[in-house]
């Protein structure tokens, strides 16, 4: 990064200056260290009860005992599913919105505005939403599916906002040169701006991940509770962040269990926002060189 | 651009799957609307904010007052921004004008993987540090104090980041032309650099704002969920989300219908707050232009 600073701020030692940077430095610490300490107590706390017969046994005793191998699968079925209904909308919102329409138009303008809000919806009220629509309108149940469906609403904004960017940042000379060179819109599309695209689209679906994988709220109501094996879709799975919900609030002598579940949770959305943050980057700098 | 058969069939298809994700937020609106209208028909509404207590499951003598689980909610929002907008923004003015640039990036780095930490770890952790630290300085622990910092912990790495990314936006030149005029550090962080950045700062802030109204998981594990006026922060409070991830799973009738009108206030509140910004910032660079 370039340095935008002035230098004579660090050559002047003015008591106004030095009390600034006292505040300062203390907020920046008072936030580090905060923040730390919850990672410090959740490592503490978690990693007594964590084994590999935690990480793929059933769930005993309401959680009490036992591991958290159906709810892992369970989380990751929810999460495949979520994949699969948000990505077809999302790429194609996205598509259509940077290539189909003029920027501005109403049409563009009407569905942008109404993707931006369905963005500020709380998770909450997804939950509430999913379980009067896809529960019990659809007549789906407290299943796998309802709540990846429940989680595809949720999540459907940031892809289509991070697709729309990575459309868009685009040069855009590739636009008139696959015209120019014959290419029909499909061709264009699927070989030249998909392909381009795709590392910044795998980036927003990376993020989607995270936020999927963190969500509670909007699953407790739609996936269910239930703690065995899932074999189907349409099984009720508990995932893993309604697990730590579960077994903290309703389930006495819970905590252990609850750490290390937390703390698994923790590391996996650490190590899949680690992976969006280095797409990112790969993709900037392939961007600023070309 | 040719006109084939398939570019046409390409067309329609892109518009369908733009229309069906432009209509998602519809399909929510309509549900949280179809399902309050039984409170409208029945008349509950306006007990909402006359009713004295909070029990609408009761058979004899149900009362629907939700005006406590609003100042639950706007209480614990306002104690989370009082605790992450001080500590955010300053942090944001070490982070640009007083820490070596290498120190900088390992101290946006951690935030950013702060901000990842899901919220029913933060309640998680409110739970099982938290609680009994407050209950050790005032029973019972589960109260307004304890929502208020889990949530403002919660919403901080946010305030921060977008505070930095603000004050990171004020153009270089500015900085050296006060520099050049003889302003101090000081001076160019609160009559430059705090100006120049301002509404990026605030825009974060009421992104805070919204978040820490809708948030359900962090706080419902901490506040201890009583619907009653807390009379002090020590004090139990249920904040709205709560009200609604805690009863939602057995409430029917005009219970349930309340639910869905408590959705559709929150819905509201944090679409106003959302499409504020917008509005602000499409006039913002209008002005600019």
């Amino acid at each position: 990064m370039v340095s935008l600073f002035p230098a004579s701020f660090t050559r002047t030692r003015r008591p106004g200056d030095i009390l600034l940077g006292i505040a300062g430095g203390l907020a920046s610490a008072v936030t580090l260290l905060a923040l730390g300490c919850i990672l410090w107590d959740l490592v503490r706390l978690g990693l007594p009860h964590l084994s590999w017969s935690f990480l793929t046994g059933e769930v005993t005793e309401n959680g009490r005992s036992g591991g958290i191998g159906p709810i892992l699968i369970s989380t990751l079925m929810i999460l495949g599913f979520a994949l699969a209904f948000v990505i077809p909308p999302a790429l194609g919102c996205a598509i259509w919105l940077s290539e189909m329409v003029r920027q501005g138009s109403g049409a563009a303008r009407i569905i942008t505005g109404s993707v931006d809000l369905l963005a500020s919806v709380p998770s909450i009220v997804f939950g509430l939403f999913g379980m009067s629509f896809f529960c019990q309108t659809l007549g789906l149940g407290f299943s796998i599916l309802s709540g990846s469906l429940t989680l595809a609403c949720m999540i459907l904004p940031l892809l289509v906002r991070t697709t729309l960017s990575a459309l868009q940042s685009l040069p855009a000379d590739l636009r008139p040169t696959a015209s120019a060179l014959g290419l029909s819109g499909a061709t264009m599309i699927g070989k030249i701006l998909l392909p381009a695209a795709l590392p910044g689209i795998l980036v927003g679906i990376t993020l989607g991940v995270g936020r999927a994988l963190a969500e509670t709220a909007a699953l407790i109501f739609t996936s269910g509770y239930a703690t065995r094996w899932p074999e189907s879709p349409s099984d009720s799975g508990r995932a893993l962040s309604v697990h730590i919900y579960d077994l903290a609030m309703n389930i006495p002598n819970g905590s252990g269990a609850a750490s290390a579940s937390a703390l698994v949770l923790l590391v996996l959305i650490v190590l899949i926002n680690t992976t969006a943050a280095s797409l990112a980057a790969r993709w900037h700098r392939r961007h600023s060189a070309s | 651009m040719s006109r084939s058969r398939s570019d046409i069939l390409l067309r329609s298809g892109l518009g369908t799957l733009a229309g069906l994700s432009g209509s998602v937020v519809l399909l929510i609106l309509f549900f949280l609307v179809a399902g309050a209208m039984p409170a409208l028909r029945d008349g509950v509404l306006p007990r909402l904010f006359l009713d004295e207590f909070w029990q609408p499951g009761s058979q004899r003598d149900p009362q629907y007052a939700l005006l406590p689980m609003l100042a639950g909610s706007i209480l614990v929002t306002v104690l989370a921004i009082l605790i992450a907008a001080p500590l955010g923004i300053a942090g944001a003015i070490f982070h640009r004008f007083y820490l070596p640039p290498r120190f900088a990036a390992w101290n946006e780095h951690a935030l950013e993987l702060l901000a990842g930490v899901p919220s029913v770890v933060f309640g998680f952790w409110g739970l099982t540090v938290l609680v009994p630290l407050i209950n050790r300085l005032h029973p019972p622990g589960q109260s307004l104090l304890a929502a208020g910092i889990v949530l403002g912990l919660m919403i901080l790495p946010t305030v921060a980041l977008t505070s930095q990314a603000a004050l990171r936006a004020v153009p270089g030149s500015q900085l050296f032309a006060a520099a050049g005029l003889g302003l101090g550090r000081v001076a160019t962080v609160f009559h430059i650099a705090l100006p120049a950045a301002r509404p990026g700062i605030v825009a974060g802030v009421i992104l805070a704002v919204a978040r820490a109204v809708g948030e359900t998981m962090a706080v419902v594990m901490v506040c201890g969920n009583i619907a009653k006026y807390p009379q002090s922060v020590f004090d139990s409070v249920r904040p709205v989300t709560a009200t609604i991830a805690l009863e939602m799973g057995y409430a029917t009738s005009s219970h349930k219908a309340l639910l869905f009108t408590a959705a559709l206030f929150l819905v509201l509140l944090s679409g106003a707050l959302v499409g504020w910004l917008a509005f602000r910032k499409g006039k913002n660079e209008a002005a600019v232009n």
